[in-house]
């Protein structure tokens, strides 16, 4: 039911022409940040403005579209994103990973396994990873094509040696194809190994700095880190209350005021699969007095807290999830 | 001899547009240095010591003459660097700028006049002094921080300060720890902007001793740019006189400072207070 009011996709034809190009530089270059004519799009910046100009542009009449934020598909981003493409192109819509061609993502990359032949779609609000390092562009550009990413494992000495461990949890920087310092978007740094050698096919589109960069199939993608303080993905000592599983990103939700926490897969499609294939988990918070609770590690210091996928999952907004647990 | 020179400046000189006219900073400097000398450029403010240290270390371009440097390659030996084409006196102006920043980072070390522009401020003393390491690609946070705190007894700094920023470092420990951050890879020749203006006399004193002594251990080269004497004479074997762009005198320090021969350099020697 695509509204004829509009061009396919939204964009005019040249503009899709110019992303096109852009893009096509990108996966030549893995990791290597394209500029590109950033348009305005009937959304704020911090939308997804980069990523839905990216997804216009890739996506034809026989592709079938799954919208994901925070790892949910009923999110208020993705339910307005998912309709403004089923506007704009007519494509259909899906809220399964294995029967979606194009991903569009905030925060997450799905549980489920992605496969050849699908491209998954970030929405970047940063794309440069020295970006509260170096200050000046022309410098950070300098660095790129240089290759001196000293800098950044200089910011993960100060975590350790200030807080004992990287504190770093989301947007955790990689190294795409043993050349080019990465952002991987602000997902967590649960998702990073996901990227190494994926068969999808990873865009990335930042809308308000003007910049596309992309991680072509099976490309190795290394999280920095130290010899002697490896990357680690976070570990939960529950598994998810719905489903019961053990493997998955998990949300933390404080349900009152005695410190009792719930915790779901942050993937509702994961989550309700394993669910319709009669996996239960217990089915209730758990109960942690907060004089328990581990200290938080201060996540970046004040740095784009508002950006963490866990912040946002702590936010005061009940999810479909949450209100069947609780009824 | 020729062949271990350091570092060969024929004919350097630098000018800039100020309005309309052009303005020579500094003109017509030669000069040669060699492995483990301490040669100072003194003058008065304005008379081009800075511009000159800036195209030593080009970090400016000359516009006339040239600075030559004995690069060595990334493992240390001349003889790859002369199969790479590379032997011996090189024009920095023909090196590419990642070659140029590579020397500037392993080979040379350059010490600011305040701390502050030479120190990153927002990482602590143990970061500051790893950060070479790690663009050299030391990937191991334990020997990472034992260098950082060996460097730190070095240099007479209190090694429960390693966690420390630097902004809450008194100016005698910022500029120690921009020593070490620069003395980390063992370069060969280290530039010096008025390493200890601004610090109060016996922490000057201080310094200039542990200057001294690592400029023997690590046999150092080092051009130093200093308005005050003393520096100069405590530090350099050779010293250039520096006035309105010109150098008006140069030669070894102590006869340079006791019999000067220029009526700029009689007239600098002799307004120097001794109390």
């Amino acid at each position: 039911m695509m509204d004829d009011n509009y061009n396919f996709g939204f964009l005019d034809e040249r503009t899709k022409k110019m992303i096109r190009r852009a893009m096509l530089k990108a996966v030549a270059i893995p990791g290597y940040q394209v500029p590109f004519g950033s348009r305005e799009m009937p959304f704020a910046y911090g939308w997804g403005t980069g990523g839905v100009q990216v997804t216009a542009s890739v996506i034809g009449r026989d592709d079938v579209l799954k919208v994901i934020d925070q790892g949910a598909d009923d999110t208020t981003n993705a339910v307005n994103i998912r309709r403004f493409f089923a506007r704009t192109t007519g494509v259909t819509t899906t809220e399964k990973t294995a029967q979606a061609s194009i991903i569009q993502t905030r925060h997450r990359i799905p549980e489920t396994a992605l496969e050849e032949g699908q491209v998954i779609v970030f929405q970047v609000p940063m794309p440069e990873p020295l970006f509260r390092l170096e200050p000046r562009r022309r410098e950070t550009i300098t660095m790129h094509a240089l290759a001196e990413y000293g800098l950044m494992n200089v910011k993960l000495y100060e975590d350790i040696a200030q807080l004992g461990a990287i504190s770093r949890t989301y947007d955790y920087p990689v190294l795409v194809n043993e050349r080019y310092l990465t952002s991987p978007s602000p997902i967590p740094k649960f998702d990073n190994p996901k990227m190494h050698m994926n068969p999808a096919l990873q865009l990335f589109g930042a809308g308000r700095e003007k910049r596309i960069y992309a991680i072509p199939p099976y490309t190795a993608v290394r999280s920095l880190d130290f010899e002697d303080h490896p990357f680690e993905v976070q570990r939960w000592d529950h598994a998810c209350a719905l489903c019961g599983a053990a493997d998955s990103f998990l949300d933390e939700m404080i349900v009152d005021d005695e410190g009792s926490r719930l915790f779901v897969c942050s993937d509702s499609d994961y989550c309700g699969e394993r669910r319709d294939a009669g996996y239960c988990g217990t089915q209730q918070a758990v109960h942690m007095p907060v004089n328990l609770l581990p200290l938080p590690l201060g996540e970046g210091r004040g740095e784009g807290r508002e950006e963490g996928p866990r912040a946002e999952a702590l936010a005061p907004t009940l999810s479909q999830k949450e209100r069947e647990v609780i009824q | 001899m020729n062949d271990d020179l350091l570092l060969s400046v024929r004919g350097a000189g630098k000018r800039f547009m100020q309005g309309n006219r052009l303005r020579w900073a500094c003109r017509d400097v030669s000069f040669d240095l060699y492995p483990g000398e301490v040669l100072a450029v003194v003058g008065e403010s304005g008379s081009g010591k800075s511009t000159l240290l800036r195209l030593l270390a080009a970090r400016l371009a000359c516009d006339e003459g040239s600075v030559h440097y004995d690069v060595r390659d990334e493992a240390g030996t001349a003889a790859a660097a002369s199969a790479a084409g590379e032997a011996g006196l090189v024009d920095l102006a023909q090196l590419s700028e990642a070659r140029l920043r590579w020397l500037a980072r392993t080979d040379w070390g350059f010490v600011e006049q305040h701390a502050r522009d030479g120190l990153r401020m927002n990482v602590s003393g143990g970061a500051n002094i790893g950060e070479r390491m790690m663009a050299l690609g030391s990937r191991h946070y334990g020997k990472l921080r034992g260098q950082a705190l060996s460097w730190m007894e070095r240099v007479e700094l209190d090694v429960d300060r390693i966690d420390d920023l630097p902004g809450t470092y008194s100016g005698g420990m910022q500029q120690r720890l921009q020593i070490a951050r620069n003395l980390v890879t063992h370069p060969r020749l280290v530039f010096m902007d008025e390493p200890t203006t601004g610090l109060d006399v016996s922490v000057q004193a201080r310094l200039l001793d542990l200057l001294r002594e690592l400029v023997d251990q690590l046999q150092l080269a080092a051009v130093i740019v200093t308005h005050d004497l003393a520096v100069a004479r405590l530090l350099a074997h050779r010293m250039l006189v520096m006035k309105d762009g010109q150098v008006v005198e140069q030669g070894l320090t102590d006869r340079v400072l006791d019999d000067p021969q220029h009526a700029y350099t009689q007239l600098l020697v002799s307004s120097v207070l001794t109390p």
